[in-house]
C-alpha cells in the first residue's frame, strides 16, 4: 500500500520510503532499545489519517488548478474533469503498484463522504421552492424511480432472454431487476455538480435536484429488497414478501424523514441556548446533523432523506437562534465539506474504474443498459409530466421535460451499491461494475458536458439572478396573503390555504418554542429583507469608507452619505443662488462653526456608518431587541442608524420645503451657547463622555466577573469588536485632534482640525444627523439641486481626503455654508412641526446610480463577510474614545426623535 | 349572466357552478354580497391585510365598472370578474396572451396598494400597506414599518426613475413603475388559485 503510494504522493512519500526500514526497527520486538533516537519516523503510526489528508490536498490542488482556466471550466464540468483525473492517477498507481489501490469504498462513500453533500444541499435547499413544488419532486422521485427501475431490469432480462447479452452474464430476473433498482436512481451528487453549473430555472433545477434527493428512499428499498429477494432465491419468495417490500418503502421514507425533523427539532431547540457559548454553535449543526444521518443508517431507513429533512426542517430556526458569525461558518463549513466530498467522489470514482480484476466486459449488456435508461427515463418523464400537467397550475412545457429527461445522472451512488453487491449471491455483479462503471461514466462525462450547450440551444430559461429587493418581498408576501383570501373566500382548502395555516401555526408555537425570544419578537420576513438589505449597504459603506473613499466612481448603494451630501450640496446651493437667504448677522461668527458642522457631518459619516466597539447599555437602540450579543448588537446599530438614515433622508427630501423646522431653535442655542463658551465646552463635553465610558467599562467587567465560562464567549466577543476598530479609531483620533485645538482656538486649515464638533454635539444633540438635514431646508424657493449633489459629494469625498492632506482652496465654500440653514430657519422657528410628510420626495440623482450599484455591492457580501474577521487584532486600549463617541451617539439618537 | 367571464375566459362552466354555490352561501341567497358578508368567513380573521382584500373585491377598477370609486355590493358576475383574475396561465396561450394576463393580475396588486386610485402608489399608501402587512406582529413597531416602506420607495425609485433630473419628484410608483419592479419574476406563475376541486366540505360549513 505504502510503495503503491509512493511516486504518486511524492515528496513525503519518498522520504517515508526510504526511511521506511528504520522505523520497524526500534518497533520490533527483541531487539534491545537502540537507546534514544534523534529522529524518528513513524510513517505507520499517521499513515490512514495522511494519506486522507494528502487525498484533499490532491483533490482541492486538482481543483485549483482546474479553474486557472477560466475556458477550460466554462466548456467542461468539473465534475468531468475530476473523473479524468482519477483515471490518470489510478493508472498511475496501477501501473506503479500492478494492483489497484484507493478505490471508492462503499463504507466511506456512505458514512463520510454521502453526508456532507446531502446535509449541505438539504440545509441550503430553497425551501418555499420546494414545498411548491413538492408534488412533482414526489412523484418524479417515487414513481418516476420506480418505473425506471422495472422497466430497465425487464427490459434487460428481455434482452437476455432475446440473446442479445452474453450467456456468460448469469443472471434471472431477479439480478436484472436489482441491477434496475441501482442503476436507476438520479443520482444527488452529480445532478448537484451539473446542474449548479447549468443555472437552468429555479422550477427546473428544484424539480430535478429535489428528485435525486428524495429518490434514495426508492432506491434503498429496491435495492433492499432486491437484494433479499435475490440472496433467498426467487423459489422462496412469497406473497406476503412483496407485500412486505411495499410496507417497507413506507416505513423506510417516512422513517428517514421522522428521523431527520426529531433531530431538526432537537437541534433548533439546542440552539436556542448556546447564547453563552457561541463558539460551539456550528459544531452542533455538524453533529445532530450526522447523528442524524447515523440514526437513520443504523435503523436501516433513508439517510439521505433524514439529513434532507433535518437541514430542511432546522434552518429557519437555527439561523435566528445562532450568531451572525456562526452562521457564516456554518456555511462556509458546509461547503466546505460538501465541496471536498464532491471532489473527492469523483476522483476516487474515476480511480477505481481501473481496477479491472473487478469488473467483465459485456457489450450487449453495456449498450442496452444505456440505450434502456436514457429511453425510460425519457418515456418515464414524458408520461409522468402528462399526468402531473393536469394538476399543475404551470404546466411543464416540452423543454423542461427534454432537460428532466437528459438531466438524470447517475453517479457515485449507483456505483456504491452496485461494489456492495456479493457476488456469490450476484453471479454477475462483475458485469454489473463494469456495466455501471459505463453508465456513470456516461452520464457525467457525456451529458454532463452536452447539457450546457443542449440548455442554450433549446434556451430553456434560464434562471435570473436576483438580489432580493425590499419591494419584490412586500408584493409576494401581500400576494401569499391575497391568494389566501381568495381560497377562504372561494372556500376552497389548497395549497395556500394550507400554507397560511402552517405559517399561523408556526408562528404561534414552533418559533415560539424554537426560537430566541429576542429572536422571535422580530421575526419577520419582510423585515429580514430589510434588515439584510440595510447590513449589506452598511458593509458596503463600510467598505467604502475604509478604503475606496476617494473613488469616483461612487458605489455607495444608499443612505449612508446622506448627511454630507446633503451639507456640501446645499453648500453649492448656496453658493449659486448667491445666498440671498444667509444675510443675517451670525454669518460673521459662524464662520467657525461652519468648519464645526463639516467637520461634524464628517464625524458622523464615519461614527454612523462605521462599526465601533460599543459596550454600553443599549439606551435609544432597544426598542426592538432585548438582549444580543456583541455582533448582533453592532449589526443592529448599524441597521437602526441607517433605517433612522432612510427615513431622515427620506422626510426630508420628500418636500422642497422645509419640514425639520423643529430643530434649528435649538441647534441655534445651541450654537450661541457654545459661541459664547467655546472654552468651556471641551470641559463641558467631559462629563456626558465619561459616564458612557464607565457605563461600558462596569459592563465588560460585570460580563468577565459573571461566569468563568463565559470567557471563552466574551473572547469572541472582543473579536466581534475589533471589526474594523482601526477605522474608527482612526476618527476619534481626528476628533480628539479636533477637540484639542477647538479649545485652543486654533485653526490653521478649517478642515483638518475641527474646532470641537463632537464636544459642541454631545452637548447638543440635536445637532446632529437630524439637525444637519434642516439644511436641505431653506425658504420655499429654495430647491434641492441635485445636479450640484454629485460635484458636492466629491467635495465632501475631497473633505474627507484632506484629513491627511488639507487643501485650503475649498474653504470659502465651506465658510459659506453653515449660516445660510441658520439664517433661513430662524425666521421659521417658532412654526415647528410642519412635518406632515407628503407622499413624493425627490431622489438625489447619485442615489440612482447608487440603486444600481447595489447589485454589484451584494455580490461583495460573502468577501466581505469573509474579510470581517481577519480585521484588525488591536485595540482594546482604544476603546475609550469609540466609546466616547458612541455615548454621545446615544444621545443624538435620543435628540433626533424629540 | 355568465357572458362576461366566459368572455375573460375565467373558469369552466363547472367551476362556475361550484362558484356560484359559494357565491350564495357566502352572501345569505341575496344576489349581491355585501362587505359584511365577508365577515362570515372564519378563515379570513387571521390575514393581516383582510380589510384591503376585500375592498379589492368591491373596486369599481377590478370591477372594470369605472376608474375609482368602490361598489357597495357585487353580483355574482362582479364576483366572478375578481376571480378571473386568480385564473391560472393556459398552456395554450400564445406570448401576448400571457403577457396580458399577467399585466392584469398585476393591475389588481397596483389597485389593491393605490387605494386613492389616482394611478399612483404614493408613500402613504405603500406604509399603509407595509403597516398593515406586518401588523401580524405586535413586536414590529409601526416605525419600523414605515421605514420599510421608506426604504421600498426609494428603491422602487432608484429602479424605476434611474437618474433622477434637476428637480424632479418622484411621486409614487405609477403602474408602469410598478411592472418595472416586476420585471423578471414570473408572477403568472404564482397568482392563481385552483378553483376546480372546491372542497363540499367547504362549502357547507
Amino acid at each position: 500500500m505504502l510503495r503503491a503510494a509512493l511516486p504518486l504522493l511524492g515528496l513525503p512519500l519518498a522520504g517515508a520510503g526510504a526511511t521506511e526500514e528504520p522505523t520497524q526497527e526500534p518497533g520490533s520486538p527483541g531487539e534491545p532499545p537502540p537507546g534514544l533516537t534523534l529522529f524518528r519516523w513513524q510513517w505507520h503510526e499517521v499513515e490512514a489519517p495522511y494519506l486522507v489528508a494528502l487525498w484533499i490536498l490532491v483533490a482541492s490542488l486538482a481543483k485549483i488548478v482546474f479553474h486557472l482556466s477560466r475556458k477550460v471550466t466554462s466548456l467542461v464540468p468539473e465534475s468531468c474533469l475530476l473523473i479524468l483525473l482519477g483515471l490518470v492517477l489510478g493508472g498511475i498507481v496501477l501501473a506503479v503498484a500492478k494492483k489497484a489501490e484507493y478505490q471508492l469504498e462503499p463504507g466511506t462513500f456512505f458514512l463520510f463522504l454521502l453526508p456532507p453533500i446531502v446535509l449541505d444541499s438539504g440545509y441550503f435547499m430553497p425551501s418555499r421552492l420546494f414545498f411548491d413544488n413538492l408534488g412533482a419532486i414526489l412523484t418524479y422521485a417515487v414513481v418516476g424511480t420506480l418505473w425506471n427501475a422495472f422497466t430497465t431490469g425487464a427490459a434487460l432480462w428481455g434482452l437476455q432472454q432475446a440473446g442479445l447479452v452474453a450467456t456468460r452474464v448469469q443472471a434471472g430476473l431477479l439480478d436484472f431487476l436489482l441491477f434496475g433498482s441501482l442503476i436507476s436512481a438520479v443520482d444527488p451528487v452529480a445532478v448537484l455538480a451539473v446542474f449548479e453549473e447549468v443555472h437552468v430555472n429555479e422550477t427546473l433545477f428544484i424539480i430535478v435536484f429535489g428528485e435525486s434527493l428524495l429518490n434514495d428512499a426508492v432506491t434503498v428499498v429496491l435495492y433492499k429488497v432486491c437484494n433479499s429477494f435475490v440472496e433467498m432465491g426467487s423459489a422462496k419468495v412469497q406473497a406476503t414478501d412483496y407485500l412486505k417490500g411495499v410496507a417497507s418503502l413506507f416505513v423506510v421514507s417516512l422513517g428517514g424523514a421522522a428521523v431527520g425533523l426529531v433531530f431538526a427539532f432537537l437541534l433548533a431547540l439546542t440552539t436556542r441556548f448556546t447564547k453563552r457559548v457561541r463558539i460551539i454553535e456550528p459544531l452542533l449543526v455538524f453533529l445532530l446533523a450526522y447523528a442524524a444521518y447515523l440514526t437513520a443508517e443504523m435503523a436501516s431507513l433513508s439517510a439521505i432523506l433524514a439529513v434532507t429533512m433535518c437541514g430542511l426542517g432546522c434552518k429557519k430556526y437555527v439561523e435566528a437562534n445562532i450568531s451572525h458569525k456562526s452562521r457564516t461558518a456554518v456555511k462556509y463549513t458546509m461547503k466546505t465539506l460538501a465541496s471536498c466530498a464532491e471532489t473527492v467522489i469523483f476522483m476516487l470514482l474515476g480511480i477505481s474504474a481501473v481496477d479491472s480484476s473487478k469488473w467483465a466486459w459485456d457489450s450487449g449488456l453495456v449498450l442496452g443498459t444505456l440505450f434502456f435508461i436514457l429511453f425510460f427515463r425519457a418515456l418515464g418523464v414524458v408520461l409522468q409530466t402528462w399526468v402531473l400537467n393536469q394538476f399543475r397550475l404551470v404546466p411543464l412545457d416540452k423543454i423542461d421535460q427534454v432537460v428532466m429527461s437528459y438531466g438524470g445522472l447517475r453517479g457515485a451512488v449507483a456505483f456504491a451499491l452496485v461494489i456492495l453487491l456479493d457476488r456469490t449471491k450476484v453471479p454477475a455483479k462483475d458485469y454489473f461494475v463494469a456495466t455501471t462503471i459505463v453508465v456513470v461514466f456516461f452520464t457525467v462525462i457525456v451529458q454532463g458536458l452536452t447539457i450546457k450547450p443542449l440548455v442554450k440551444w433549446l434556451k430553456v430559461k434560464r434562471s435570473e439572478h436576483h438580489k432580493p429587493t425590499l419591494n419584490q418581498e412586500l408584493h409576494e408576501h401581500t400576494f401569499d396573503h391575497i391568494l389566501a383570501a381568495v381560497e377562504d373566500v372561494v372556500g376552497h382548502h389548497g395549497y395556500h390555504y394550507w400554507r397560511d395555516r402552517w405559517e399561523q401555526f408556526d408562528k404561534k408555537y414552533l418559533s415560539q418554542l424554537l426560537m430566541r425570544r429576542s429572536a422571535y419578537r422580530i421575526r419577520d420576513q419582510i423585515w429580514d429583507v430589510y434588515y439584510r438589505l440595510n447590513i449589506r449597504d452598511a458593509i458596503s459603506f463600510v467598505d467604502q469608507g475604509g478604503h475606496v473613499l476617494s473613488s469616483t466612481g461612487l458605489t455607495l448603494p444608499s443612505m449612508p452619505s446622506r448627511n454630507s451630501m446633503a451639507e456640501t450640496s446645499v453648500t453649492n446651493l448656496l453658493r449659486e443662488s448667491g445666498s440671498g437667504a444667509c444675510l443675517d448677522l451670525q454669518v460673521i461668527d459662524t464662520v467657525r462653526s461652519g468648519r464645526d458642522r463639516e467637520d461634524a457631518v464628517m464625524h458622523h459619516l464615519l461614527c454612523g456608518g462605521l462599526y465601533k466597539p460599543r459596550r454600553r447599555y443599549k439606551a435609544s437602540c432597544s426598542r426592538h431587541f432585548i438582549s444580543e450579543d456583541a455582533q448582533e448588537r453592532q449589526d443592529k446599530e448599524i441597521f437602526q442608524q441607517n433605517m433612522k438614515r432612510r427615513l431622515e433622508s427620506f422626510k426630508s427630501t420628500k418636500h422642497n420645503i422645509c419640514f425639520t423646522k423643529s430643530k434649528p431653535r435649538p441647534r441655534k442655542a445651541g450654537r450661541k451657547k457654545k459661541d459664547s463658551v467655546a472654552n468651556t465646552e471641551a470641559t463641558n463635553g467631559k462629563p456626558p463622555r465619561d459616564p458612557g465610558f464607565q457605563d461600558t467599562a462596569a459592563v465588560i467587567l460585570t460580563v468577565e466577573s459573571e461566569e468563568e465560562e463565559e470567557s471563552d464567549s466574551s473572547e469572541t466577543e472582543k473579536e466581534d469588536d475589533e471589526g474594523i476598530i482601526f477605522v474608527a479609531r482612526a476618527t476619534s483620533e481626528v476628533l480628539q485632534e479636533g477637540k484639542v485645538s477647538g479649545s485652543l482656538e486654533v485653526c490653521p486649515s478649517p478642515r483638518v482640525i475641527p474646532p470641537s464638533p463632537t464636544c459642541a454635539e454631545k452637548e447638543l444633540p440635536w445637532k446632529s444627523g437630524q439637525g444637519d438635514l434642516a439644511v436641505y431646508v431653506s425658504s420655499e424657493t429654495t430647491k434641492i439641486v441635485p445636479v450640484d449633489m454629485q460635484t458636492g459629494w466629491n467635495q465632501s469625498i475631497s473633505s474627507l481626503e484632506s484629513l491627511a492632506s488639507p487643501p485650503c482652496t475649498q474653504a470659502p465654500t465651506m465658510n459659506r455654508l453653515p449660516p445660510h440653514p441658520l439664517a433661513a430657519e430662524e425666521p421659521q422657528a417658532p412654526l415647528d412641526l410642519p412635518s406632515v410628510p407628503h407622499s413624493s420626495f425627490a431622489f438625489p440623482p447619485s442615489l440612482a446610480k447608487a440603486g444600481r450599484s447595489r447589485s454589484e455591492s451584494s455580490a461583495d457580501i460573502p468577501r466581505q463577510q469573509e474579510l470581517q474577521p481577519l480585521m484588525g487584532h488591536e485595540d482594546h486600549t482604544h476603546l475609550s474614545p469609540g466609546t466616547a463617541n458612541s455615548h454621545w451617539c446615544i444621545q443624538f439618537n435620543r435628540g433626533g426623535r424629540l | 349572466m355568465f357572458s362576461r367571464s366566459i368572455r375573460v375566459g375565467a373558469v369552466s362552466s363547472d367551476q362556475i357552478e361550484q362558484l356560484h354555490r359559494r357565491f350564495k352561501q357566502l352572501s345569505g341567497d341575496q344576489p349581491t354580497i355585501r362587505k359584511e358578508n365577508f365577515n362570515n368567513v372564519p378563515d379570513l380573521d387571521l390575514n393581516p391585510i383582510r380589510s384591503k382584500i376585500i375592498r379589492a373585491f368591491f373596486d369599481n377598477r377590478n370591477l372594470r365598472k369605472g376608474p375609482s370609486g368602490v361598489a357597495d355590493e357585487i353580483n355574482f358576475e362582479d364576483f366572478l370578474t375578481i376571480m378571473s383574475y386568480f385564473r391560472p396561465i393556459d398552456i395554450t396561450m400564445d406570448e401576448e396572451q400571457v403577457q396580458l394576463c399577467r399585466k392584469e393580475k398585476l393591475r389588481f396588486l397596483f389597485h389593491m396598494y393605490d387605494s386613492d386610485s389616482d394611478g399612483r402608489i404614493t408613500l402613504e399608501e405603500y406604509r399603509n400597506v407595509v403597516e398593515e402587512l406586518l401588523s401580524g406582529n405586535p413586536h414590529i413597531e409601526k416605525e419600523s414599518a414605515r421605514s420599510i416602506a421608506d426604504g421600498a420607495m426609494m428603491e422602487a425609485a432608484s429602479v424605476c426613475v434611474g437618474q433622477m433630473e434637476p428637480d424632479q419628484v418622484y411621486e409614487g410608483i405609477t403602474f408602469d413603475d410598478f411592472l418595472k419592479i416586476w420585471q423578471g419574476i414570473d408572477i403568472e406563475t404564482k397568482m392563481h388559485v385552483r378553483f376546480l376541486n372546491v372542497e363540499a366540505m367547504a362549502l357547507c360549513h
